[in-house]
């Protein structure tokens, strides 16, 4: 397996607020973890280490937790993250259209990210909102009854904006 | 008036945000009326969605559906006229609405109606009232738990173990540090029930709590929230926020020697942590691996302490039940399974949602009479129950009665909730494969059965679907159904064969269609099936043709078009677009 040390070291003093409102609370790996990649966008390397050193837990179990969670994500992600629902409803009602309409736009499958870092794209499982299936999320923002074309759009009408704000 | 905007995640997500902020704009402009727009939570018919209801004190007097920010000035301007003719054509029709009439209403009382973010709403609707009973009446633990026991309550997440068992068990457990757990995961895919509670109705569910942690003797009351539901984390947070200010969480609710803490804590993305022991080892911060039972969470659970675990929609009914009596909650139901239990019922639908209805009512009452049949009058082709965790129920067990045991007996189970209708397009293969896919990626590894049992199962219904299947791979998957079933610690594991076992006991002829004939019956899995033009029907508009990726389709206009089957991708556009019917899927 290959080295995954990033290319540039975090800035790991903005973990010290986090240090401190979970001081002595037991079993709070978890919520650390979280607030770590709320800071960074993802989990770095050194990240994980300085974790580990923190609260006591080896690396390897901080390594093992931040593996074993699907929210946990090892690598940056683009500006928006598109996460796709595949629950049951959203499969009977055409998820996978809407994956190849994703790939056909913007040239990215599950777990990649487009090469200008625009957006990223995640499956996950249920969002809950299956009534309107197909459904996707993107950045906290839900998007229902979708069809590949009104998908598209919706990725179009993001582009111009990121183009707007840059 | 009262105008009253659904936002629950799904009316959001079809625009409710959009609607009450051209509202807001209108009336902060002007308001003659002097009336108010204000928010409610999920209004359970999802189909309709955005609701915006229309209140003259506490009655409400129209309910609109649809609604765009095109349609707020029509609204708008109907409350200044009070001339509601001026918004009859975005109300409800009186068959819509049929399906709220045919409900029973008990876990999801308030959800739709009150505002979830005013605990002074809750209030006026009688919430805390059964937990001011319980402490200004003298009520022991034991008398609360025999009010649970006389309900019949159930547990809703799925496995349907008796409420007042648990409650007793882990009362009974020695130790003054014990905890009370709510399991509001719901990791099922295709539920989401629990999202509406916690989103519509978060004080019922910390009042059911309060009164289950009195019950067995907690002082602490943590709620375990999947991840993907950042709305609901917002409105039990405040929610819990309120109840602290005002007395009814933290030291001494209400003058009496109880007192009781509650915390929310996030999931991270794991179907698994669904199941309760690994649950806790979540709460502990570590991976969601699952404990060997015995010992129970009522002896041996969070740090290792008594603890009780319920679901969300099991804690829903509980001030109910001490509201009304238990007898109440009883007297509703079947002899094995009391009182109401809610549906979300998706899929090839017509009319889909939320459905709190009596036990013992069929499933075919649910999908026809209240879901209004199969969309575009298809054929009922089967209905999922339960999950990952549940089976598929073919139309010949239309009739079968909603309750514990009989669901049990036909190879699926009661489960959470989640209720996926399936119509002739559907194939049943693909279905099992979707879900074993699921159970293989979720699977936390521990038990060798399932980590590989699981993997093996899925490469085979992969062959299958992609025309590849072998004699024999029925029987193969079955003698690892039983083995994955035996070997597994935990019920991730053990119920993961269901589905396959069930498409093979009421599928079978599809998947030896699959594997002898490389047929595909449903037309859906696409090494299987060829496109092609019904050259009777076609009129040549060349629609098809020009939203073909693989330019597989030619011909010339006002004449039938073909297409190449050797070019042909499968995406389906073209069956998409052709308004002809004329695209043949075989």
């Amino acid at each position: 397996m290959g080295c995954c040390c990033n290319d540039k070291a975090s800035d790991l003093s903005l973990l010290e607020p986090v240090f401190e409102h979970y001081k002595g609370i037991n079993g709070s790996l978890i919520a650390i973890l979280q607030q770590a990649q709320e800071i960074y966008g993802y989990l770095p390397v050194d990240v994980i280490y300085h974790i580990a050193e923190e609260t006591g837990v080896a690396p390897a179990k901080v390594m093992g937790v931040a593996t074993f969670y699907t929210q946990f994500r090892l690598k940056p992600v683009g500006k928006y993250l598109i996460m796709l629902c595949q629950g049951t409803a959203c499969h009977v009602n055409g998820s996978e259209l809407i994956a190849a309409a994703i790939k056909d736009e913007l040239g990215i499958v599950d777990g990649e990210t487009t090469d200008d870092g625009l957006f990223s794209l995640k499956h996950v499982a249920c969002l809950g909102c299956c009534s309107l299936s197909p459904v996707m999320m993107i950045n906290g923002e839900t998007y229902g009854s979708l069809t590949p074309d009104k998908t598209k759009t919706i990725l179009r009408e993001l582009k111009s904006k990121a183009g707007e704000e840059s | 008036m009262k105008i009253v905007v659904g936002e629950g995640s799904c009316g959001l997500a079809a625009g409710a945000g959009k609607v009450h902020a051209k509202l807001d704009e209108l009336f902060a402009a002007a308001n003659p009326t002097g009336s108010v727009v204000t928010i409610t939570s999920c209004i359970g018919m999802c189909f309709l969605e955005p609701i915006v209801d229309l209140y003259d004190g506490d009655a409400l007097v129209r309910r609109l559906v649809h609604v765009t920010d095109a349609d707020a000035e029509k609204i708008y301007n109907a409350v200044n006229a009070n001339d509601l003719s001026l918004v009859d054509d975005i109300t409800i029709t009186a068959e819509d609405a049929s399906f709220l009439e045919q409900q029973t209403r008990i876990a999801l009382c308030n959800c739709g109606i009150i505002n979830p973010m005013s605990i002074d709403e809750y209030i006026a609707h009688g919430g805390y009232e059964a937990l001011k009973k319980i402490l200004t009446t003298g009520m022991t633990q034991d008398d609360v738990i025999d009010e649970i026991d006389k309900s019949g309550l159930k547990g809703r997440g799925g496995a349907g173990f008796s409420t007042a068992f648990k409650w007793r068990a882990a009362k009974s457990s020695e130790g003054e540090e014990k905890y009370l757990i709510c399991n509001a995961d719901e990791g099922d895919p295709g539920a989401f029930m629990d999202r509406a509670v916690i989103e519509g109705d978060p004080h019922n569910l910390i009042e059911g709590m309060l009164i289950g942690a009195y019950a067995i003797g907690a002082k602490e009351a943590i709620v375990y929230v999947r991840a993907e539901y950042p709305l609901a984390i917002v409105r039990l947070e405040n929610a819990i926020k309120d109840a602290t200010a005002r007395g009814f969480l933290g030291d001494n609710i209400l003058g009496s020697n109880f007192s009781c803490k509650m915390r929310i804590k996030a999931g991270a993305g794991a179907f698994v942590c669904g199941e309760e022991t690994a649950l806790i080892e979540s709460l502990e911060g570590k991976r969601g691996m699952p404990r060997l039972k015995p010992p129970f969470p009522a002896q041996s659970g969070f740090w290792f302490k008594p603890s009780n675990i319920n679901n969300v929609e099991t804690y829903a009914n509980v001030a109910w039940i001490i509201a009304n009596g238990g007898d109440a909650f009883a007297a509703m139901g079947t002899p094995d399974s009391k009182g109401t239990k809610v549906f979300a019922l998706t899929g090839k639908i017509k009319r889909g949602g939320l459905v709190e209805i009596p036990m013992g009512k069929t499933l075919r009452e649910v999908i026809y009479d209240i879901g209004g049949g199969i969309r575009n009058d298809k054929e009922f082709k089967a209905v999922q129950l339960g999950g990952p965790s549940g089976g598929c129920i073919p139309a010949s067990l239309l009739d079968t009665i909603i309750d514990y045991k009989a669901l049990g007996a036909t190879g699926a189970i009661m489960g959470s909730g989640g209720m996926v209708v399936m119509d002739e397009t559907t194939c049943m293969v693909g279905m099992a494969k979707f879900f074993l896919d699921f159970t293989a990626k979720e699977s936390c590894g521990k038990c060798v059965h399932c980590r590989i049992g699981t993997k093996r199962m899925l490469e085979i219904l992969g062959r299958i679907v992609e025309g590849e299947g072998q004699e024999g791979d029925i029987e193969k998957l079955e003698e690892l159904c039983m083995a994955v079933k035996d070997g597994a610690l935990c019920g991730l594991g053990q119920t993961a064969p269901n589905p396959v076992l069930t498409t093979i006991r009421y599928f079978r002829d599809e998947m030896e269609a699959h594997i002898t004939e490389k047929r595909c019956p449903a037309g859906e899995c696409r090494n299987l099936i060829t496109y092609s033009i019904d050259q009777d029907k076609c009129i040549g508009c060349s629609a098809c043709a020009k939203k073909c990726p693989a330019d597989a389709i030619s011909g010339e206009v006002k004449s039938p078009f073909v297409i190449d089957a050797d070019k042909c991708v499968k995406c389906g556009n073209c069956k998409t677009v052709c308004r002809q019917d004329a695209i043949i899927v075989k």
